[in-house]
């Protein structure tokens, strides 16, 4: 049956040639295209001043995704696309087909403020296969301990949405959760309601601006005793996930915590005055020393490279590549390309500082 | 002609200057609304092909053959040609704003995948890859160098400036001209292959097949679906299909052919030699493009039909600037040329076209055109 079916795509892509047929379904519905993934946006919700929930619907291809797991998430802002991963904070398997993200308005963060804020009903927004492995185990019953911080909540709440999915009484679940004030808990009214409704889920809630502390050890002890006991899933700013770490470190129990983290994308430029550096071309896996005035093209080949290129002058495009990591700049322009997946134009681009390029 | 030596070397740097600010300007205002116009773009293209061969399709009911009312070849023939001139117009949507303008990576900065220029393929039985070698690196670094690029040299098939030493070969130069304009994307697709390399024994068969196989399995793939597939799917009224497929890449071919014969052939239009191009600087190569290069006026819609290759100009200043931004930019580098007493070629598409055919009649014959390329040896290229 699906070779038929397959038989049958290839022959549909013979007619849609030099494109496939799925830009031609994209059309009617761009949900039932192949060659990308794209979601439709069902709802908005503003969970908290400055945090929204979106309630996505994923097209055809997408797999359902086990809580815990995040998603890339394409955004355009001003027309140019900026990828961002955020953890799903639906139940997987929702009945209707859905997932939501929950994404928090960063001061200065352009993605994330068009995000919470332009992004309406009927938008398409291009989106990744669920990835992670930042999930509760499939068979193993455990009694997990869930620290979260602000919006380090949305991967943890799609656990305990599973569970109050999956059984009417949930298993014994500690939860230490810290938000600046008690208005600006993500999912505050829900966590509230099923710390009062399930015995077993006990909820600690640390308002650090209203005068608890961060994360201590004595905070632990007092609010979860056995924390020896329980495996610990941890989510939230680098700061407390630092402290959480060293302090599961200490104990020598470090294989029982599972941490997420979010890395910021843009590297940031170096200093000023910073010109020298190493340029490492990650496909031949050469690294190169930058005078940080020497075109990158000109590096690859003064380090015995030779990678496509045309012009040399910047028009023909024939040399460009990827940026992995560090920061070059478009001695054009002088313009700085900071963001780890953007195009470099090897032929007029040098490094500032260290730089990666897929090259 | 050889570039205008009025203007010192600090001018022509203070020029090229200017040129940069203007792009740099330009790109950085790029955003939502040139998104929106390349989406909205490529999205009528699909809908206009699509729909113009459900017409092609349509029109076969009308055939006298099935004896209802409106069954006559009065119906038929206005109906089918409709469709073939709507395929017609999708495939030249695609090949010029669309096709060609993502190839020279104006729509990169989207960062949208599926219109990059690294993996775009266009509808043409060119390979993309292989067309950009020819067109972005050859034709757009050394526009009008004669042995350098193949464009100005006639497509290695014409004579079209005075400087190119006259063969036998070239009284037949509007029956050439003619064949090209009907086959132009064969013509384009076996540039590339510089067969006339081959012919003269500086390259070797062997080393160009690779090429080739790359081609010809473009050219396969392309026949099979306009001239096999669709038809097949008329049945018995195959040949029907097949013809207005054939006449629909044949309006592509000439408008295509037309549009870029305007574009580095009219009249006053200045051609160079690699040794005028020797050590060019920056602002010397923006000058070299500004005098290679011939716009043509016209309407909105004629600028979006012709890939806004009309502003041919802007185009090679700047050719990964969004081709929706040139009208906007072409009125600014006009003054530019003004206030440098710098000559700037656009003119009517007959007077652009008319004085391109006439050049294609008189280089059938030997000899100098003083009206077309100037007076010789004041830096000609001979």
């Amino acid at each position: 049956m699906t070779n038929v079916r397959a038989a049958l795509t290839n022959l549909a892509d013979m007619f849609a040639y030099p494109l496939r047929h799925s830009h031609y379904l994209e059309l009617v519905n761009p949900l039932w295209t192949r060659h990308v993934l794209k979601a439709r946006v069902e709802g908005v919700w503003d969970d908290t001043g400055d945090t929204r929930t979106l309630t996505l619907r994923p097209g055809r291809g997408w797999r359902d995704h086990r809580a815990g797991q995040f998603v890339r998430l394409g955004v355009p802002v001003d027309g140019k696309r900026h990828t961002r991963t955020y953890s799903i904070s639906s139940a997987p398997s929702r009945a209707d087909g859905c997932i939501t993200v929950t994404v928090k308005a960063i001061d200065g963060g352009r993605v994330s403020q068009h995000l919470a804020r332009k992004v309406k009903v009927g938008d398409y927004l291009p989106l990744g296969e669920p990835q992670g492995e930042f999930v509760l185990p499939d068979a193993m019953p455990v009694h997990p301990l869930f620290i979260t911080a602000g919006s380090g909540i949305t991967p943890v709440m799609s656990m305990l949405r599973g569970y109050l999915g999956e059984f009417d009484v949930i298993p014994d679940i500690a939860h230490m959760h810290y938000a600046p004030h008690a208005l600006d808990v993500i999912f505050g009214a829900e966590l509230r309601q099923v710390a009062a409704s399930q015995p077993h889920y006990r909820l600690h809630s640390f308002f650090t601006r209203d005068g608890d502390s961060h994360f201590s050890a004595a905070q632990l002890e007092q609010s979860c005793p056995d924390w020896r006991e329980r495996e610990v899933w941890a989510c939230g700013p680098a700061g407390l996930l630092d402290a959480v770490e060293a302090h599961w470190d200490q104990a020598g129990l470090a294989r029982q915590l599972h941490v997420e983290r979010f890395h910021a994308k843009e590297a940031s430029p170096p200093a000023d005055g910073v010109t020298r550096g190493k340029v490492f071309f990650m496909a031949s896996q050469v690294e190169a020393p930058s005078d940080g005035a020497t075109c990158l093209l000109r590096l690859a080949e003064d380090a015995g490279l030779n990678p496509p290129h045309g012009c040399r002058m910047g028009i023909c495009h024939g040399c460009n590549t990827t940026l992995v990591s560090g920061c070059v700049r478009d001695t054009r322009t002088g313009a700085l390309i900071t963001e780890a997946g953007d195009t470099v134009q090897v032929c007029v681009c040098t490094a500032v500082g260290d730089a990666a390029l897929a090259l | 002609m050889p570039i205008p030596s009025h203007l010192t070397s600090a001018a022509i740097a203070e020029f090229g200057r200017e040129i940069e600010a203007i792009r740099n300007e330009v790109m950085d205002s790029r955003g939502e609304r040139d998104a929106r116009y390349i989406h909205r773009l490529i999205k009528v293209q699909r809908c206009m092909a699509l729909s113009g061969r459900l017409v092609i399709y349509a029109s076969l009911a009308l055939l006298p053959q099935w004896g209802h009312a409106f069954a006559a070849w009065s119906t038929f023939w206005p109906a089918i040609a409709l469709g073939t001139l709507m395929l017609g117009c999708a495939k030249i949507l695609e090949n010029m704003e669309i096709g060609h303008n993502i190839s020279h990576a104006q729509w990169d900065w989207l960062r949208d995948p599926a219109i990059q220029s690294g993996s775009w393929e266009w509808d043409h039985v060119c390979p993309s890859d292989q067309w950009k070698h020819s067109h972005n690196v050859k034709h757009h670094t050394w526009t009008n160098v004669f042995g350098k690029d193949a464009d100005v040299g006639g497509y290695g098939l014409l004579r079209m400036f005075s400087y190119q030493r006259w063969k036998p070969f070239n009284l037949f130069n509007p029956l050439w001209a003619l064949l090209l304009a009907i086959l132009f994307e064969w013509g384009i697709a076996i540039q590339e292959l510089e067969l006339g390399r081959v012919a003269k024994g500086r390259v070797t068969w062997a080393s160009l097949r690779p090429m080739w196989l790359k081609t010809r399995e473009k050219m396969l793939r392309q026949v099979l679906k306009d001239y096999i597939l669709f038809p097949l799917l008329a049945g018995p009224l195959f040949l029907y299909v097949c013809g207005a497929n054939a006449a629909a890449n044949i309006i592509r071919n000439l408008w295509t052919y037309l549009i870029i014969f305007c574009g580095h052939f009219p009249m006053d239009v200045h051609t160079f030699t690699k040794a005028e191009v020797e050590n060019e600087t920056r602002p010397r190569w923006y000058i070299r493009q500004l005098l290679g290069s011939c716009n043509i006026g016209g309407g909105k819609l004629f600028h979006i039909m012709s890939g806004n290759l009309s502003h041919q100009i802007e185009h090679h200043l700047f050719p990964d600037m969004p081709s929706n931004r040139y009208p906007d930019v072409a009125p600014r580098v006009q003054a530019l040329c003004v206030r440098y007493g710098l000559p700037y070629n656009t003119g009517s598409l007959s007077r652009q076209f008319g004085t391109t055919l006439l050049r294609i009649f008189r280089m059938s014959f030997p000899g100098h055109s003083t009206l077309l390329d100037g007076y010789p040896g004041k830096g000609s290229p001979a």
